[in-house]
């Protein structure tokens, strides 16, 4: 059988036993988050010892973290770059292409427009329209990382994705704000 | 005195005893207690077969307390002293509670929770809770024939960290030791799920008398995964009868009412709301105290149109829960309705009508929380069968963070995480030489401090001077498996730390529940000695059956050394656990965990290594 170090300290990829790659097969993501919440979860030591539960409540928690990582590709393709020496550096690095700049600014607006006429159907859109805009960005982030290895290019596409579903966010904020 | 009996080292112990324990619906309007027998999950009845009991508790004024129908009864005879819908005080201030003005309670001014005087004393919401779960209490162990282990207390999803600490206490002042804190739509998916096999994406909705949650599940393989919840702690049926109550004095225009009518009135709005679950009309007269006559018909049509914005109210949450999960109605294969409420047709057409599908109503919405709440209090309890190989995995419904300059909340854990979950964030200082740091945890969705709901406020000082913004304090946020929160706060240069346990603002403090408790201790003598000693004895007993079962499983994984080692501390155990020192047995129980610390690590490195075992070496050669 292969080994591989499946160590609490080794890297979330690892750790489900998938190969370091923006493309991911969810399924398999999925099974073995599952399997091994099967066996670590706290519920299943409830009657174990307390250094037992203590222990499984520090899996689990580990195995919680690196699941909810590896499902966004947005934090996957972030956190993958950060492990290949690339880190995105969200917070300091702020510079965006001007044409990714005007169209999120004319996005904005019409999630304003449709906030304050409190017309849900008209941000039911612009959400969608975001969502398919994303979900391209999510492709091309994994042929720049798995198949180009332009790393670059993939740090700039992660931190526009990191502005796109903050936008999403607010997308969900004014909904909440309109229907409640 | 009865000689020990020493299991032979490696030996297994005595097959396990099966463990009493029960899942309790706690509820706005009824509660109920369910257990698991021969590997069904049973509603307990009283005396009399009713499966119910009216979540209401009257107090007399010779300090005697009733609890159920009995209280029920009294209500509009004398309404201040007969408490319904506790539920909705729970870890509530004044200003939280809607309609206040029209219940018929005196409320003590106080800083926290709200308080009750009675004829009886001034009681906390904890503590007339905690005399429906001494009842349900009562009640399983009369059926069950022996001491409860343990119980699992369903709270709605929705509730906040105060109203889940404000639940805990209660059971802990009933005597009961709580396995979890469970979210009732969860149960009810666990209830739903094991019954009929289901796959896929079910939410489940479930309309109580006082709260109302929604719940996105995926449910594969013997695993409830949580994706989404959503709600509102303070909407039900009983904002429903109140809208009929306010219909019938606008209609019948009566004079300014007496406590005695206004409760009246409130017990035939909520008879009218029943009865039209099944009738298209339904006739309200009533002769009140004063003389007047009430002689009114409620139609359905009528009773729609002025409810139309409570059923509003369940649909946003809804929506939201969907989009939190990333889904659509289209992705849900089942909605499973849950909560005496659900009955109402607006509600069921509604629900229909946002999902496409008819709702799936298949299980008795009112004891699918408390059969859910048994089977898990079941496998807690260490009752696992062969086929109860499921796994629950919830999360948390608020957002968790801390305030930030000019009271912003920065949010460390977004709702809906999977729990347990634990993260770290970084913050700095804002003056030159600033030596302490004040942190603010909430509770919440909105940006202001103020919007959100405050947890817990504790300081960080002996931060070593340094210029503004040069400080690294690096906060942590843990939530467990139950849901509740600890937070640390380190200085990094220094590592200069401070920890909380994060009691709620409105939560008890332990003081006040050992005053409580001893207070219903009072007649007891040295029983809270005796107590202690066999809780002591219990858990000294649980430690050394599970680590017999690690020896049993793993003992290839201990040198010789080692495992000399863990078999002393276990004798050691055993001996202190035959005489009446507890501190002997604290003692000895701390010893042996130690020696096993570094045995339960490998363990888990292990059990980890065989869950992924042949299943990965084609996804690591991609």
């Amino acid at each position: 059988m292969t080994t591989f170090d499946l160590n609490f300290a080794a890297d979330h990829f690892t750790l489900f036993g998938l190969a370091q790659a923006q493309a991911l097969d969810q399924e398999s993501l999925d099974n073995s988050f599952r399997a091994i919440q099967s066996r670590v979860h706290p519920d299943k030591h409830a009657h174990a010892s307390e250094a037992d539960q203590r222990l499984a409540m520090q899996w689990a928690t580990r195995i919680n973290e690196a699941y909810q990582t590896l499902k966004s590709p947005g934090r996957r393709g972030r956190y993958l770059l950060q492990l290949l020496g690339h880190d995105p550096q969200i917070e300091s690095n702020t510079a965006m292409p001007a044409e990714f700049l005007i169209n999120q600014m004319e996005l904005r607006e019409a999630v304003e427009d449709a906030r304050s006429a409190a017309n849900e159907d008209a941000l039911d859109v612009v959400r969608v329209r975001l969502l398919n805009e994303i979900k391209a960005d999510y492709e091309r982030l994994a042929s720049l990382i798995d198949v180009d290895r332009d790393l670059d290019t993939a740090a700039n596409l992660v931190r526009q994705l990191m502005f796109q579903e903050k936008l999403l966010n607010e997308i969900d904020d004014a909904l909440e704000a309109v229907t409640a | 005195m009865a000689l020990l009996q020493i299991a032979e080292p490696g030996a297994s112990a005595a097959p396990h005893e099966h463990r009493l324990a029960v899942g309790i619906d706690l509820g706005t309007t009824n509660s109920l207690v369910a257990t698991v027998r021969s590997g069904m999950s049973v509603v307990l009845n009283d005396v009399q077969g009713r499966p119910l009991l009216p979540s209401v508790v009257a107090y007399a004024a010779d300090g005697s307390v009733e609890v159920g129908y009995g209280a029920e009864a009294r209500q509009s005879v004398d309404p201040k002293n007969t408490i319904v819908s506790v539920k909705r005080f729970m870890g509530r201030g004044r200003h939280d509670i809607a309609h206040i003005e029209t219940l018929p309670y005196d409320f003590v001014d106080t800083n926290g929770m709200v308080k009750l005087k009675t004829i009886a004393g001034i009681k906390s919401p904890v503590e007339i809770s905690a005399e429906i779960l001494k009842t349900m209490r009562n009640r399983a162990e009369a059926s069950l024939g022996g001491e409860l282990t343990g119980a699992v207390i369903t709270v709605p999803a929705y509730f906040d960290d105060a109203q889940r600490q404000a639940t805990k206490d209660a059971a802990r002042l009933a005597g009961i030791n709580v396995l979890r804190l469970l979210n009732e739509p969860t149960a009810a998916a666990i209830a739903y799920g094991l019954d009929n096999s289901a796959e896929g994406i079910y939410a489940v909705f479930d309309l109580g008398g006082g709260t109302f949650d929604i719940s996105i599940l995926r449910l594969s393989k013997g695993v409830f995964e949580v994706m989404a919840t959503g709600g509102d702690s303070a909407l039900g049926g009983d904002d429903f009868d109140h809208r009929v109550f306010c219909w019938i004095i606008e209609q019948a225009k009566t004079a300014p009412l007496s406590l005695q009518d206004a409760r009246l009135l409130q017990t035939r709005a909520r008879e009218a709301k029943e009865q039209l679950s099944q009738h298209g009309q339904v006739p309200i007269t009533v002769k009140l105290g004063s003389g007047e006559y009430v002689d009114l018909t409620l139609t359905t049509e009528m009773f729609k149109d002025i409810s139309r914005t409570l059923v509003q109210k369940t649909i946003a949450p809804t929506k939201k829960a969907l989009r939190d999960a990333g889904l659509t109605v289209a992705d849900v294969r089942g909605v499973v309705m849950v909560g005496g409420s659900t009955r109402m047709p607006q509600i069921q057409h509604a629900v229909a009508e946002l999902f496409k599908q008819e709702p799936l109503n298949n299980l008795d919405p009112e004891k699918v929380v408390a059969l859910g709440a048994a089977t898990q209090a079941n496998l807690l309890a260490g009752n696992r069968a062969a086929g109860d190989d499921w796994l629950l995995l919830d999360v948390i419904p608020l957002s968790l963070g801390l305030e930030t300059m000019g009271g912003l909340v920065e949010k460390v854990i977004p709702r809906n995480s999977t729990i347990p979950i634990a993260r770290a964030q970084e913050f700095t200082t804002f003056k030159d030489g600033q030596t302490a740091m004040s942190i603010q945890v909430v509770q919440g969705e909105r940006e202001l401090v103020s919007d959100c709901r405050s947890l817990a406020r504790f300081e960080l000082r002996g931060i070593p001077p340094m210029v503004a913004g040069a400080a690294r304090i690096r906060v942590t946020f843990q939530v467990d498996a139950d849901g509740l929160l600890s937070v640390t706060a380190r200085e990094q240069t220094t590592g200069h730390e401070a920890r909380i346990e994060v009691k709620p603002s409105y939560g008890l403090s332990d003081d006040e529940i050992a005053g409580m408790l001893r207070d219903s201790f009072s007649h007891a003598g040295d029983d809270a000695f005796r107590r202690a000693l066999r809780e002591a004895q219990v858990e000294a007993q649980r430690l050394i059956e599970a680590t017999q079962s690690a020896l049993q499983d793993d003992a290839d994984l201990l040198s010789t050394l080692e495992r000399a080692h863990i078999d002393e501390a276990m004798t050691r155990l055993q001996h202190a656990m035959g005489g009446e020192d507890r501190r002997l047995i604290d003692q000895a129980m701390h010893t042996l965990s130690a020696a096993t610390n570094e045995f339960a690590a490998r363990r888990m490195n292990q059990s980890v290594q065989r869950a992924l075992a042949g299943r990965n070496v084609n996804q690591l050669s991609l």
